[in-house]
């Protein structure tokens, strides 16, 4: 894998290629590094959903026109897990992240296939922010490690 | 994501064998899914007892297959793990499969 890892007891860095294979990847090696190995299983689940698809919404929007790399910086805090990513692809539109609404599950030809992401990562997570600062973009939220909000 | 596939009576079982579906393999499961159900039942069951994680692009993708078997041919999940289980939940998709804890009684050894 093409990732330059950092492992301290407390906080953890690590930067990939923003493909979907290299989050795979990446998700592997967060989730095998001793900062989340330390984790309850609940809270670790909890750790790869929400990490997972704001990873993959990075590849397919951020970078969906040209590639660039995705760091991802972690530090755990008593029973929270301080989430820092960090991209330099495109902005969010309207310099905003999604509302996260899921579609009504209506009829069963029209059930989504799709938007759950943000729903995931806004249910999962606190104090989500965005900014955009020096042509990057800028994720962060915490995560609850102890017992999962939903 | 490998699949394997078992026809027992009205009802095809098919195992996942990989430990993820997700954006990665998202599009290669449903194009695996397609063929292995391309012999008649009534049933489709789906193992994911192997599976210990599922995004959002994976339950999308479990989502087209249950549409493409059609209405009257139903998709049905067992053995979701953990967090699996926690994306169904959150989505409230687990409103809209049924879902087994395990395989039926006979049908546990398959893959």
């Amino acid at each position: 894998m093409n990732a330059e890892a950092v492992d301290f007891s407390s906080s953890t860095r690590l930067t990939i290629p923003g493909r979907q294979t290299a989050v795979r990847d990446g998700l592997r090696a967060l989730l095998d590094m001793l900062l989340l190995q330390s984790l309850p299983e609940d809270g670790r689940g909890t750790a790869e959903i929400v990490l997972a698809e704001a990873l993959n919404n990075i590849v397919e929007h951020a970078y969906a026109h040209h590639h660039g790399e995705i760091e991802i910086s972690l530090q755990l805090r008593r029973n929270e897990l301080l989430c820092l990513i960090s991209d330099t692809g495109l902005p969010m539109p309207e310099g905003q992240l999604p509302a996260g609404v899921l579609a009504p599950l209506a009829d069963f030809a029209d059930l989504p296939e799709g938007g759950f992401g943000w729903h995931l990562i806004r249910s999962l997570s606190k104090d989500l922010s965005y900014r955009r600062e020096g042509g990057r973009n800028l994720l962060s939220f915490r995560l609850d490690t102890q017992q999962s909000p939903a | 994501m490998e699949l394997v596939a078992e026809q027992r009576g009205e009802m095809i079982v098919v195992s996942a064998l990989g430990d993820r579906i997700d954006a990665a393999g998202a599009i290669q499961f449903k194009d695996r899914m397609r063929e292995l159900t391309q012999t008649p039942s009534l049933r489709v069951v789906l193992d994911m007892s192997r599976v210990a994680f599922l995004d959002s692009s994976g339950l999308g993708a479990v989502v087209a297959v249950m549409k493409a078997l059609g209405p009257d041919r139903k998709l049905e999940l067992s053995g979701l793990t953990a967090t699996v289980q926690k994306v169904f939940r959150l989505t409230r998709m687990d409103s809209i499969f049924t879902i087994h804890d395990h395989l039926p009684d006979g049908l546990r050894q398959v893959g």
